[in-house]
């Protein structure tokens, strides 16, 4: 019954990010002018796919509980729990790229990016990640700023 | 003369010279050396990436995606399609060696491949499987040799009313002939058109969900969307799941062992020849890859077979009839893309999107104002085929061992490769 009570939850989730998607859709397309049918303003279109967006949402809200989905569903709760630290550590180093990059340079960058993503991984020990970084960034130089000539310097200072 | 042309099923003007005629005229595209040089590039790198697993075709094209940036239209075509079917050559050997597929679509192959080689018997299980993804491909390539024409003769006809019904199609095809729910695909529908309407109006030039980003008024990047989606996703839902369990006895895998068993093919004739067939109907329907494919090869040969029970526990037909359907459906499912431009699943939603990036509208259009490239392509597929079989053979000892990297290794590394264009 717990397994079930998710699942329905998880359909109901679905359901209302898409509601929220399209209600999103159709208050940004107010800003534009709608236009008639016949002569199309830039906000037509977007107000009619998040209406469709809405009604969908709703739709996937309200098959949650019909028996129908029921069957379809089975493979969804061989879903495992979720792996918060190798999220975290993914995006975040993909976050600290872009920021190290910004300020720091290529070689920074890289070293961090592939330093934080390894250690998403478990079994990456700190050794283990460093050394796999510093292999990375040094393939990484030598593809990216000898081989392709990347606009991107390798150092940069604040 | 006259008579045979009237009833010739091929359509005025395409008939058997002229086709082999741009055919020949393709391999002459095919083997200009750089053409050459991206298509080896791309099937071993869709070989390499089939093998490992929790490494996805899409994740790979759409992290080569960026390098198709400074090469000719044909050569990106031709790399990337080589990554597609040459991850079907490697993607059987992980199921075979570990039990775990590297692709859906070769799930089916862990059935009987793996209690082959626990058996002892990877050596012809192996050729097996690159013999029939061979023969499956081969036949696939006719097809779209002999199809694709017939197709765009009909796509003269066409008008502004035909062209939106077929996009209507590609749109909801994909989305509800897959797998999972038809409702949720046709959402997925909606927010991807949503997502396009991000930029500048073309009807009135007017600035749409940009949010003050001025560089989303030309829209959304399609290579950062295709690496956030495929690339990134994968990563994060492989993690910690993937390569803990890659315990197996790699050793004496070599070219020798490499040889089938007196009667493998004899035995598996019949299912290789039923995969192809079921395969190349199938890759031409959107919406219906390669992985609906291999399953349904494998029900019908469990079917038609006359001791079923040896079905599950290491029969050879069960590695020969999906790998054949398997590789069929692969080259297939370029008949509709390359065609009429719709695309049947997300690599080929990618295959389109990189023909986007350099300017060509994909649609019925483009096998004639675009012909080299799609000669070109076509004659590539072989020499891609014709590459992997060569790779295989004398490679497959090495791919056996890279089965023993665990996926920490190449996992931090490929972030950095989806990520230089930005900035």
């Amino acid at each position: 019954m717990q397994a079930k009570r998710s699942a329905i939850r998880r359909e109901w989730w679905a359901g209302g990010t898409m509601v929220s998607l399209g209600i999103g859709a159709i208050v940004e397309s107010t800003t534009y002018s709608i236009g008639s049918l016949a002569r199309m303003g830039p906000g037509m279109f977007p107000a009619i796919l998040g209406t469709v967006l809405v009604l969908l949402g709703v739709l996937i809200a309200r098959l949650a509980t019909s028996p129908l989905n029921i069957d379809t569903d089975r493979d969804a709760d061989a879903v495992s729990a979720p792996e918060w630290r190798g999220w975290a550590c993914i995006i975040g180093g993909l976050l600290a790229f872009m920021l190290v990059g910004r300020f720091g340079g290529l070689v920074a960058a890289t070293f961090v990016l592939v330093f934080v993503a390894a250690l998403g991984d478990r079994q990456h020990t700190l050794r283990s990640a460093a050394l796999l970084a510093v292999a990375v960034t040094v393939i990484g130089v030598v593809v990216f700023s000898w081989g392709l000539q990347l606009q991107f310097p390798l150092f940069r200072w604040g | 003369m006259g008579i045979t042309a009237a009833i010739s099923p091929v359509p005025l003007g395409l008939n058997g010279m002229e086709i082999l005629n741009n055919l020949m005229h393709g391999f002459s595209i095919a083997f200009a050396f750089e053409n050459l040089m991206w298509a080896a590039f791309g099937v071993f790198m869709g070989n390499l990436i089939g093998v490992l697993p929790g490494m996805g075709v899409l994740a790979a094209i759409s992290i080569l995606l960026p390098l198709t940036y400074t090469m000719t239209p044909t050569a990106a075509l031709v790399m990337l399609s080589g990554i597609y079917y040459g991850s079907q050559y490697g993607g059987g050997i992980t199921s075979i060696m570990l039990n775990l597929p590297g692709t859906a679509s070769h799930a089916v192959a862990c059935l009987d491949g793996n209690p082959l080689a626990k058996s002892g018997r990877a050596g012809s299980a192996l050729f097996m499987l690159m013999f029939s993804s061979f023969c499956g491909a081969s036949v696939g390539i006719l097809a779209m040799i002999l199809f694709s024409p017939v197709l765009v003769d009909l796509a003269f006809k066409f008008g502004p009313a035909e062209y939106t019904a077929m996009m209507l199609l590609g749109l909801l095809a994909g989305a509800t002939l897959a797998k999972g729910s038809a409702v949720k695909g046709v959402a997925m529908v909606v927010v991807g058109l949503l997502l396009g309407v991000v930029g500048t109006d073309v009807n009135s030039g007017i600035m749409r969900f940009n949010f003050g980003i001025l560089e989303l008024s030309d829209g959304f990047q399609i290579v950062a969307l295709a690496m956030g989606l495929f690339g990134v996703a994968d990563f994060l839902k492989n993690i910690n799941r993937l390569g803990n369990e890659t315990t197996v006895s790699t050793s004496k895998i070599g070219m020798k062992s490499m040889r089938p068993e007196a009667g493998d093919i004899k035995q598996s004739r019949g299912a290789l020849m039923r995969g192809t067939a079921i395969g190349a109907a199938f890759g031409v329907l959107p919406g219906t890859g390669p992985t609906i494919a291999s399953f349904i090869s494998y029900a019908v040969e469990k079917k038609v077979a006359r001791e079923p029970q040896r079905f599950g526990r290491g029969a050879i037909e069960g590695i020969a009839g999906p790998e054949a359907a398997n590789s069929a459906s692969t080259q297939t499912s370029f008949i509709p893309t390359m065609s009429l431009g719709i695309p049947g699943d997300p690599v080929m939603a990618l295959m389109l999107g990189a023909l986007i990036i350099h300017g060509i509208q994909p649609g019925p259009q483009m096998m004639i104002e675009h012909a080299d490239m799609f000669w070109g392509l076509i004659a590539s597929f072989w020499v891609g085929n014709v590459l992997l079989l060569l790779l295989n053979l004398p490679l497959i000892g090495m791919w056996v061992r890279l089965l023993t990297v665990p996926f920490r290794y190449p996992f931090p590394g490929c972030t950095v490769f989806r990520l230089r264009r930005r900035l």
